[in-house]
């Protein structure tokens, strides 16, 4: 079974605001061709003040669906339409603390049902830009269409250029043969062969350690930190150090990277970039019982 | 143990009498069966008194036809590419649409190499067209395929007939029987299955065990070589304990049969009756006079599967679904959509597989909640009016579909 949070749990087992809204004047039905999901969004906006007084969910779908029709209903109540339209689908996970790499496509037919819902009641015609194809980097939710179109707007032709272009591949490695067959595929399209290069998962190899004091290896921790904050921070995460304590790297992680599925993935990662900063063995210890406790705990 | 277990096509409890059969096996009978003393001899009876217990089970005419394996999908890879390289000159496989991944990615990824594949197409109960089937069957063709009851809705495939037409036009023939095997009586001796698949965890054997059936005088390529264990068919020291495990299971279950085929069959009908009684708009899937005795899959209309299995999970009872969600891979089962199931009622198909341990009061209890949880799914439906789908459910909600 999935790796729910206890709020997307809760919010399925008691959504908020389910069921029809016969009085809404904002409609917007959607639905995710990937999954067969469906979703269908009612507001009652106050015309004068163009606020949302009520808004109300019926859906067609899994778990994590519900919970994110739910949530989204939560976060909209009492905001102004153009406020309601920065909610992000991001914004609706989090709410939910994180959703399954896989069910990301749940909160982005929520975000989609309000943009419908708000053409709906401004007499505009919504249309969907954003397609989705099969999901390929399960680390970093990244599908087939994303891959293959970037690959094309900028001639890739490594899973290397891959990585650093889309992310894709830059986790657990799994993925590199779907990554590969779609490069040979676009790379045949414009009449070249792919040819397999050796991957460098881990670039900028580490500079020699020293005798180091306490202070100098703090701060080399605290920089090392630093380096990987912009890419927690662009998945709406964040992670700070809490204490050190001989080999061992007490740290806090928050936002997103709170009980995301990623965590013990992002743990490793910036871990194996402290040892090869350092030059020593060092244990990052995630401070919180998020995810990863929850995981272990698990029978 | 808590709970109502209705998963058993996904996997079965181990019978405790077999969990005992093999404790001896990881302690003091430890030794390797290919060794001399007797340490490993006696074990490497064992072996062979196991092998001979699964011989039975399949009505197999030599214990030599049994080779044990690591799982299901080792013996389906091993049979497929072993009639490859034994017929490197045929460049077409055959199999249906409604196989297990473990056959299907393996076409593709043969596609992918060069080979031609076809997919039996099914009607709405999951039946093949016999013509196209023998209109296929040509000297091209390496090997047939053919799964001998589909894993969601537990109907058979006519693999008896399917091999005998593969026989008289010289092509190979395996079946993937892990549905099958210890539910529904085997006797491969008079039959002309050339190979066939099972594995253990499907029959109250651990995981992590499988066999390939390999008809005498068949011709066979190893998929790993190395010594000479199965009689250098399947190279690697064997799984001993599990080995024994899978014996004593493969015994059990042919005491069973009997068992398995009235009692289980009476009470996966009265579930499926009991249900279909009380919730309005569901329906039973595949082939329902022809299936195995223990499955039941029934699609509930407007609602997803991955939901009713969340809520059935809060009243202790597991089952398990088609829809999309469920999968890992967001693909909505494909069994389903090549039966023509409609998206609304396929996303909604939950499979209730039972086992000799089933009682009749876990079936009771399970016909009391389903409806409960149908009937609140509903209320959340885009699909459902206020006491039924509404009047052109399709019409009424017309998403826009990214």
């Amino acid at each position: 079974m999935w790796d729910y949070s206890d709020k997307v749990k809760e919010h399925f087992f008691q959504p908020r605001n389910a069921g029809p809204l016969p009085e809404a004047n904002a409609v917007g039905d959607v639905g995710s061709i990937s999954c067969g999901d469906a979703l269908r969004l009612m507001l009652k906006v106050d015309p004068e003040t163009e606020t949302i007084q009520e808004a109300h969910f019926q859906t067609f779908g899994c778990g994590s669906a519900i919970a994110s029709s739910s949530a989204l209903t939560e976060i909209i109540k009492g905001m102004k339409l153009d406020d309601a339209l920065k909610v992000s689908n991001q914004d609706i996970a989090d709410y939910l603390d994180g959703l399954p790499p896989e069910k990301m496509h749940c909160s982005v037919m929520g975000r989609e049902a309000l943009q419908a819902a708000i053409a709906n009641y401004r007499g505009e015609e919504w249309s969907d830009d954003h397609e989705e194809g099969a999901l390929i980097c399960k680390c970093f939710a990244i599908d087939a269409v994303m891959i293959e179109d970037t690959v094309r707007a900028n001639n890739l032709s490594t899973v290397e250029d891959v990585i650093n272009y889309t992310k894709a591949g830059g986790g657990c490695a799994s993925c590199h043969e779907g990554i590969e067959e779609i490069l040979a595929k676009v790379l045949e399209e414009r009449g070249e062969t792919f040819k397999a290069v050796p991957v460098n998962l881990h670039k900028d190899a580490a500079p020699k350690p020293g005798k180091l004091t306490n202070l100098e290896r703090i701060r080399r921790i605290e920089a090392v930190l630093e380096s990987v904050r912009p890419q927690l921070q662009r998945d709406h995460g964040d992670i700070e150090l809490v204490d050190v304590d001989g080999k061992t790297v007490y740290v806090s992680m928050t936002g997103a990277c709170a009980g995301c599925q990623m965590e013990a993935l992002t743990l490793q990662g910036v871990q194996q970039k402290l040892m090869e900063d350092l030059g020593e063995m060092i244990r990052l210890v995630p401070t919180r019982a998020g995810s990863l406790a929850r995981a272990t705990s698990q029978p | 143990m808590e709970g109502i277990y209705l998963d058993n096509n996904a996997t079965t409890r181990v019978d405790p009498a077999v969990v005992e059969a093999m404790l001896p096996y990881f302690t003091e009978q430890f030794g390797n069966p290919s060794s001399l003393h007797s340490f490993g001899n006696k074990v490497g009876l064992a072996v062979k008194k196991a092998r001979m217990q699964v011989q039975e089970l399949l009505g197999a005419e030599h214990e030599s036809e049994i080779i044990f394996t690591s799982c299901g999908t080792e013996s389906d890879s091993t049979a497929i590419l072993s009639a490859l390289k034994a017929n490197p000159e045929r460049r077409e496989i055959i199999t249906t649409v409604l196989e297990h991944p473990a056959i299907l990615s393996l076409y593709s990824q043969l596609e992918k190499e060069g080979y031609t594949a076809h997919y039996l197409k099914v009607d709405g109960k999951g039946r093949v067209d016999m013509d196209e089937y023998k209109r296929l069957l040509t000297d091209k063709v390496a090997v047939v395929s053919v799964m001998w009851a589909n894993n969601e809705t537990g109907s058979f495939f006519p693999v008896l007939e399917m091999a005998e037409l593969a026989h008289a036009a010289g092509v190979m023939f395996h079946t993937d029987a892990v549905q099958a095997v210890g539910k529904v009586p085997i006797d491969l001796k008079n039959s002309k299955i050339d190979m066939l698949s099972l594995s253990g965890h499907k029959l109250h054997a651990p995981k992590g065990i499988g066999v390939l059936y390999l008809k005498r005088g068949v011709r066979f390529r190893p998929m790993l070589r190395g010594g000479h264990q199965e009689r250098g068919r399947r190279a690697g020291t064997e799984n001993t304990a599990s080995i024994i495990g899978l014996g004593k299971a493969c015994e059990m279950a042919l005491a069973a049969m009997e068992h398995e085929n009235t009692e289980v069959k009476r009470l996966r009908d009265k579930l499926e009756a009991g249900i279909l009684a009380k919730v309005p708009h569901a329906f039973a899937t595949g082939d329902v006079t022809n299936r195995l005795p223990n499955t039941s899959n029934i699609a509930f209309e407007y609602i997803e599967g991955e939901a009713i299995l969340l809520l059935l999970n809060k009243f202790g009872i597991a089952a398990s679904s088609g829809s999309a969600c469920t999968s890992g891979s967001l693909e909505p089962s494909h069994v389903m959509r090549a039966m023509g199931i409609p998206y609304t009622a396929a996303h909604g198909t939950t499979r209730f597989s039972l086992s000799r341990y089933t009682t009749e009061e876990e079936i009771d209890r399970v016909i009391q909640v389903v409806p409960e949880i149908v009937a609140q799914l509903r209320k959340l439906s885009p699909y459902w009016g206020e006491n039924g789908p509404s009047a052109e459910p399709e019409k009424d909600f017309a998403p826009v579909y990214a």
